[in-house]
């Protein structure tokens, strides 16, 4: 960080280039900067405890993070638009259950008809949560905890105390949770792929560029002609989807079922986007960060445990890391806009210096 | 006209209200292909609102909007893309996260395989469109913390990419340098050679002139006349656009200016504004005027308290205040009515008593709970004096008119017996009556030995109202001209950097 902060003061950088060579920087750094966490998490409980490093016990932290993960990509979606979705751990409650429910009544059910049902429920919830915010214009964190209580509700009437065993699931399904691929737990391997294609949608398409437009200045966005209302909607209903998967992944993992399935879930999630460096007021940041957050803070729950830290400070430790993560953007954030302010005054300073001899040699800039 | 081709873009008796401001009155307008149309008015006349109808952004409530003859409904600012209409916004309206290349083909981002953004194809064609400006921006750099003019350049880039048959510029040399509207008009007379229309509106008249064919005034909202510039002088004009004689409209009293209320030396705010020094005397109106981005609103905004200062002082009566709190300012008697008075002037989901109580809640008290009573006297009292049309105090300030809000953001500033009053644009977008009454009163208040320092776009306001008048260009002030000396071109010659005015002591 030392070294972003003493850039912009630095004499003799070319002008405009230098300052977006800065900006560029700032932006790589926020994902870099959880990548040297995590390694310097992972170097030190190794060093205190080596078992950590080894081959299962990383395997079990891919697994462990693989949902929130997920979780994190899609609410990534949605945070960049300037929104949030505050009822995915009831949409991941409400989908568990119902392939629990589907699997315990036919044990012969085929596994993707109901992952695809899962999905599909996901979907509608984020549908509902989509029409609030896009069409009935309430506030995505108001529209959202309403969602997050109903959804939770519906699912508390459905399940009305039972609970699902895992003992009453199909063992093909319950391997899934637990079964690798090529080394990698296979759960890990979906949040992954789900990763790279979503990543890839918003890095490279125009309605994933339109996602950043709109959560960057949602009027201008209007003005460009982007049809904003349906953006939004889209943005609910894929993240609705991916925590359907969600849902049948947890099914999957844990076997009991209940209609307290992820409860709380959504607030780990919220905190791996924000430390993944996504903007809470959004235009700005990638899934790969939030994805990153999401490994980081679970990780730091399995290091403690391997520590032997009392598992009720992981909270604490999870809180302070939030907190400074959100002050490094602030900081950087303010740093950057005033290095981009003092470096356009010189700018102006050195064209009003060159006088006519400026204005000729941004011409010839231009025409080259 | 011989042949009877139909005008490209028309407005037939078109007319639109914002609550009980009406905008446009029975307006109507026909822009024909290979022209380049100006559109003059004083601020408020409506020209905005025009452009934004035909940039469907607004309905209009009654007439009708043509293309090619044929009545068209726009139902958002994309069916009057699809129709080739590009607008480039007074305000710049960019995606500050995003790239300079994303921000000029947003939504019409060049292909590849699998609908992938090309992205060299993009960053190749920004770099020909700001060649054809003659700007050098860098097309990955994000468009947080350009200038105001890059910014416009970038709007301009925006624009001219759509390729459209009809461009509408709102505005678009405010913060431009001359190379750069020189360029850009080049760019324009191109486009006007190959049929495209152009719609042109510019607050510094020789642009009109120098562009355009034809102009159409606008006054309060209503058409006024549409005429070829040839045989046509900037005094004909300004007298279309105002339609009654200046001074009527600013009355001015002479004052003896006294001792110096406010005195600001040396201020400076890193990147915005540099080495800022005047004073403004009781009794004295001193107007701030320069282009929008000269830095005038923020040497204000600092004055006041609402950012800080980096470097420099400022006194109040002799006694210096503190940087960055408004509280001290208002203490020692300070006064500021801020630019935007909806997000900045007034609370406007409260009621105009409790408005204007706003800045008095420690008088107002009786022990630790407020007194209605109070309250409602304060209110009642300024409501008269200055002439406030409003049916029951206890209604919202967003029912009101612009010019009434305005009055009752003055309102709650002047209960504060302030020394010296700062008005940032003070009669943006209110009408010609209200305005009026608003001048009187800036008067009336110099004249009791309040120090006013007025920031005004306004030409006509600050050429009328003004004792000296200070100019800032580019974070600095660069002239001070006296009353018996200002004139129109004095003073954009100073503001845009052409510096024939005097520097300031």
């Amino acid at each position: 960080m030392t070294a972003t902060a003493t850039t912009p003061a630095g004499a003799g950088v070319p002008m405009r280039g230098g300052a977006r060579r800065l900006v560029d920087r700032v932006a790589r750094v926020r994902e870099l900067g959880i990548v040297v966490a995590l390694a310097a998490l992972f170097g030190i409980t190794g060093a205190i405890n080596p078992s950590f490093l080894s081959l299962q016990s990383l395997r079990d932290v891919l697994l462990n993070s693989a949902i929130v993960a997920l979780l994190a990509v899609g609410q990534t979606l949605v945070v960049v638009t300037r929104n949030i979705d505050l009822s995915v751990s009831s949409t991941v409650g409400l989908t568990a259950f119902g392939a629990g429910v589907v699997f315990a009544a036919h044990p012969g059910a085929p596994i993707p008809l109901v992952v695809l049902g899962c999905l599909a429920g996901g979907a509608a919830c984020g549908l509902v949560n989509g029409l609030l915010v896009g069409i009935g214009k309430v506030p995505a964190l108001v529209a959202t905890l309403g969602t997050l209580y109903a959804f939770r509700g519906i699912d508390f009437a459905w399940a009305g105390g039972r609970q699902v065993n895992a003992a009453d699931l199909p063992e093909s399904f319950l391997s899934l949770g637990t079964r690798s691929v090529l080394g990698l737990p296979l759960l890990a391997l979906v949040t992954l792929v789900v990763l790279l294609g979503v990543g890839w949608v918003l890095g490279n398409l125009r309605s994933g560029r339109e996602l950043y437009a709109i959560g960057s200045n949602p009027d201008a966005a209007r003005l460009a002609g982007i049809p904003v209302v349906r953006r939004i909607i889209a943005a609910f209903v894929a993240n609705g989807a991916l925590a359907g998967l969600a849902g049948a992944m947890w099914a999957a993992r844990f076997g009991t079922l209940d209609a307290t399935v992820a409860t709380g879930k959504e607030l780990d999630v919220v905190a791996a986007v924000v430390v993944g460096g996504v903007a809470i007021f959004g235009g700005s940041g990638t899934v790969y960060g939030a994805a990153l957050g999401a490994l980081l803070l679970s990780s730091i729950g399995s290091a403690l445990a391997v520590l032997q830290v009392d598992a009720l400070a992981q909270n604490a430790i999870n809180g302070a890391l939030l907190i400074a993560a959100i002050v490094l953007d602030r900081v950087l954030a303010l740093r950057v806009a005033a290095a981009l302010r003092r470096r356009r005054f010189r700018d102006r300073q050195e064209d009003r210096n060159g006088g006519e001899v400026g204005g000729t040699r941004k011409v010839e800039e231009a025409a080259r | 006209m011989t042949e009877p081709i139909p005008p490209i873009l028309a407005l037939a008796g078109v007319s639109k209200s914002f609550g009980a401001v009406q905008a446009l009155r029975n307006v109507s307008f026909e822009l024909y292909a290979g022209e380049a149309h100006g559109l003059a008015g004083e601020n408020g006349a409506g020209k905005s609102t025009l452009v934004k109808i035909l940039a469907g952004v607004h309905r209009p409530d009654a007439g009708r909007l043509l293309v090619d003859g044929e009545p068209v409904d726009f139902t958002g600012p994309a069916d009057a893309q699809h129709a080739g209409v590009a607008v480039i916004y007074q305000e710049p309206t960019l995606f500050p996260d995003l790239s300079v290349a994303e921000n000029i083909f947003m939504s019409r981002q060049p292909r590849g395989r699998l609908r992938r953004i090309d992205r060299r194809a993009m960053h190749a064609q920004t770099t020909e469109l700001c060649a054809r400006l003659g700007v050098a921006l860098d097309p990955q750099r994000p468009a947080r913390g350009l200038s105001i003019a890059d910014q416009q350049l970038v709007e301009i880039a925006k624009a001219l990419s759509r390729d459209a048959r009809v461009l509408i510029m709102d505005e678009p040399t405010a913060a431009l340098s001359g190379a750069e509207v020189a360029r850009l008009f080049s760019v324009a007379r191109t486009l006007r050679e190959h049929g495209r229309a152009i719609l042109f509106i510019s607050h510094r008249l020789e642009e009109i002139f120098e562009l355009c064919g034809r102009v159409t005034t606008l006054r309060d909202g209503q058409w006024i006349a549409t005429e070829p510039t040839d045989g046509l002088t900037p005094d004909d004009l300004v007298r279309r656009m105002v339609g009654r004689d200046l001074d009527t409209l600013y009355p001015k009293q002479d004052t003896a200016a006294g001792d110096a209320a406010l005195k600001v030396s040396r201020l400076t705010r890193e990147g915005v504004f540099t080495d800022v020094s005047f004073e403004v005397r009781r009794g004295e109106i001193v107007a701030l005027a320069g282009l929008v981005g000269a830095g005038r609103s923020e040497v204000a905004r600092a004055v006041f308290g609402v950012d800080r200062w980096d470097a420099g002082a400022v006194e109040v009566g002799g006694r210096r205040i503190p940087p960055g709190s408004p509280t001290a300012a208002m203490a020692a008697g300070l006064a500021f009515v801020p630019e935007d008075r909806r997000q900045q002037g007034l609370v406007m989901d409260m009621s105009i008593e409790r408005n204007i109580a706003l800045t008095g809640l420690a008088s107002l008290r009786r022990g630790p709970v407020m007194s209605r009573a109070a309250e409602r006297a304060r209110a009642r009292d300024w409501a008269i004096r200055l002439q406030l049309k409003y049916s029951r105090l206890t209604d919202t300030v967003n029912v009101l008119s612009g010019g009434n809000q305005q009055k009752v953001v003055l309102a709650k500033w002047l209960a504060t017996d302030p020394s010296v009053l700062v008005v940032d644009e003070p009669t943006r977008g209110i009408d010609v009556a209200t305005k009026a009454e608003v001048h009187r009163l800036l008067s009336d208040l110099a004249a009791r030995g309040v120090a006013v320092l007025m920031i005004s776009s306004d030409l006509a306001e600050v050429l009328g109202m003004a004792d000296r008048v200070l100019v800032m260009h580019e974070g600095r002030l660069v002239a001070e001209i006296p009353r018996d000396r200002v004139t129109e071109e004095t003073l954009m010659a100073a503001a845009t950097g052409r510096g024939t005015g005097r520097s300031a002591a």
